[in-house]
């Protein structure tokens, strides 16, 4: 039997294909491939990890050295300085910590002018100074509302910012290329590989939907038998699978992290993390409508999509690749000057 | 002899001349044929005379013009850039209407009016092409079971096309045109339909298609297994044993105690292949307009087994809060 050859054949034709496909499409990974048991044994339900690019996510929540904690008796900020609108319930010194602090997890390289007139740092001449304001009205307003999706661990500027003006993981309406118009047939977002959807052919925009205007979720049928009406349409859950790729990839989690994927709806069977994304959605929807939106006005045109839209926030904004963004660890209870707060609308 | 001790084709099948084969009264064949020693290496090196006749040339235009309206949508889709057309071709969509146009007829073209019009010609080719194969079947004094095969595949085509969607009331139901879309639609649906590995029909086609893949590998390794003693006359070794299926049966029998014979497996390959998309199709007959969701309706019928909890009892926010979900 000249079987030799012929195996040799078959290895090299393999190799080569697989060595294409990886060089060629994405979401590979070499061994090894680490699991996890998150389930009842013997169901599947596991945490998929690689030892190397947990290395790459532990580099990229490395922490900033806390500064040196200040004294909350003396004097108030906004006694001591003009035109203090949200920390003025801070002492003078807690307040320039906070203001030193902010700096380092928000504009390292620009300083302080980046939000202040240096010739007077009371002005509200620029818009950065505007921006961070309501910025930090809306960290103090997570801090103290929303315990049931950030609980104690908290968020600070540094959790979505990690030292630039704009944080990485922001979006803006319609991401997509352009669509020849006409009478040609509209894709509704679908057909277009992007990284939020995964590389697949589901709609590339699930945040319009589901952050911005607040359509329902919930897609799977409900009872065993058919009830009144269409339910859930095909399209409609294709832009719910696309949302939840999203939440995958923004927390480097499976869907069965939170879901047991034989009944994705079906609560008694997921885990308490399930609870904890829903209260997250519904402060990332709140956070858009009341906080980020509304600062279009506020911006220059070069800080706006190609749309003409305010960047908003998603669940990448805070996670970015982390289950529990900066691995879980708590800066807010280094800084207490940004809890505690409840919602200034 | 030694050809056969092979895996790979080893016998190039060339005449000194290009067969003109078996002359069928009233029925003119285009052209010659000639020799590609390529396709010698996989199958017969003789191409041609080809005949069409009016359901093969209709069934290729409508086919034609079915490709062209899929392929221009999507060319469209990315405002005729040729790169980009050529990088996302297999994520590229020609999606149906949407459900608040219902299962009319004519949609706006840009809304789904363009997918039913390609799904009209694309069906139409198919037909066509059927009754094509149906006669070629016939004129040449042979049986239809190529036909019949056939007409299955165009079966499940039609219930995730036509059928169902009818039955639904909403083309939106139906299948987008497209390699990952229709693959993404696939996924979509089974979470819809609250996950077709309950559905029993399901079951059943993914049983004939993995069982067609065992027997075609069983059947095929067998045959060329037995052909240094002449096992690949199968026909004729079903009626009058040699050999080549005396060995073949004993090997199975020592193997797994039973055999099949040089009929029945082919008996076995036809009813496998056209038992995956006869079942399956039925399972999708059923998704939607009879069960809405198969995992409960697994647990309702015992076959959706629990198992232990590993997590406190996790109750749905929106019972537990009242915001709209």
């Amino acid at each position: 039997m000249k079987l030799g050859p012929a195996v040799a054949f078959i290895g090299v034709v393999a190799v080569a294909l697989l060595t294409a496909a990886m060089l060629l499409t994405a979401g590979w990974s070499r061994p090894p491939v680490h699991a996890a048991q998150l389930g009842y044994r013997g169901v599947a339900i596991g945490q998929i990890s690689n030892p190397r690019a947990e290395e790459l996510v532990k580099f990229a929540n490395s922490l900033p050295e806390p500064l040196d904690p200040a004294p909350a008796t003396g004097k108030k900020a906004s006694a001591e300085y003009k035109n203090v609108k949200v920390l003025g319930d801070l002492s003078v010194d807690q307040f320039n910590r906070v203001m030193l602090a902010i700096t380092a997890w928000v504009s390292p390289d620009q300083g302080c002018g980046y939000c202040h007139n240096t010739e007077n740092l009371a002005d509200d001449g620029l818009y950065a100074k505007i921006v961070a304001r309501r910025m930090l009205q809306m960290t103090r307003h997570v801090n103290a509302d929303w315990k049931a999706h950030v609980a104690d661990t908290g968020v600070t500027c540094y959790t979505c910012h990690r030292g630039a003006p704009v944080p990485s993981q922001v979006w803006f309406d319609d991401p997509t290329g352009r669509h020849a118009g006409g009478f040609a047939a509209d894709t509704y977002g679908m057909g277009h590989p992007t990284r939020v959807n995964g590389s697949t052919s589901l709609p590339a925009d699930p945040f319009k939907p589901y952050m911005e205007n607040k359509e329902p979720i919930r897609v799977s049928a409900k009872a065993a038998l058919p009830q009144e009406g269409l339910g859930a349409s095909i399209q409609t859950t294709e832009q719910t699978f696309s949302l939840m790729i999203h939440l995958s990839e923004s927390l480097g989690v499976n869907c069965t992290y939170c879901h047991n994927t034989r009944a994705f709806q079906d609560w008694t069977q997921s885990s308490p993390a399930r609870v904890t994304a829903w209260h997250g959605l519904q402060m990332v929807r709140e956070l858009n409508e009341d906080y980020l939106d509304p600062l279009k006005a506020t911006y220059p045109a070069s800080r706006l999509g190609p749309h003409g839209d305010a960047p908003k926030a998603n669940c990448a904004t805070c996670h970015q690749g982390a289950a529990k963004p900066l691995l879980g660890a708590s800066m807010a209870k280094d800084y207490p000057e940004l809890g505690g707060a409840h919602a200034a609308r | 002899m030694a050809y056969y001790q092979n895996i790979f084709t080893q016998v190039q099948i060339q005449s000194a001349e290009p067969l003109e084969s078996v002359p069928v009264p009233g029925l003119e064949r285009t052209g010659k044929g000639t020799f590609v020693h390529l396709l010698g290496r996989i199958g017969n090196a003789q191409v041609g005379p080809i005949y069409l006749g009016y359901y093969g040339v209709a069934a290729l235009l409508f086919g034609f013009i079915a490709f062209e309206i899929i392929g221009l949508n999507m060319w469209a889709s990315v405002n005729w850039d040729p790169v980009q057309f050529v990088r996302q071709l297999f994520w590229l969509s020609l999606e149906p209407p949407k459900p608040q146009y219902g299962v009319q007829i004519f949609p706006p073209l840009k809304e789904g009016g363009w997918w039913l019009i390609a799904g009209f010609f694309l069906t139409a080719s198919l037909l066509l092409w059927w009754v094509r194969m149906y006669r070629r079947a016939t004129d040449l004094g042979l049986g239809t079971h190529v036909a019949w095969a056939f007409l299955s595949a165009i079966w499940l085509y039609l219930v995730l096309g036509f059928i169902r969607p009818l039955l639904m009331g909403h083309w939106s139901e139906a299948v987008p045109f497209g390699i990952f879309p229709h693959l993404d639609w696939t996924a979509a649906f089974s979470i819809r339909y609250g996950n077709l590995f309950y559905c029993p029909f399901h079951m059943l086609s993914i049983t004939f298609l993995y069982g067609s893949t065992l027997l075609f590998a069983m059947h095929a390794a067998t045959i060329l297994a037995v052909s240094r003693f002449g096992g690949e006359r199968e026909i004729e070794q079903s009626l009058d044993r040699g050999t080549a299926a005396e060995r073949a049966a004993l090997f199975w029998r020592w193997t797994m105690g039973f055999n099949a014979t040089m009929e029945s497996i082919h008996r076995w390959a036809w009813w496998f292949a056209v038992l995956t998309p006869l079942t399956g199709g039925i399972g999708i007959l059923l998704t939607g307009t009879v069960v809405d969701n198969w995992y409960l309706w697994g647990v309702q019928h015992g076959i959706a087994p629990g198992y232990p909890p590993v997590h406190p009892l996790v109750i749905d926010p929106v019972a537990a809060t009242g915001v709209t979900p």
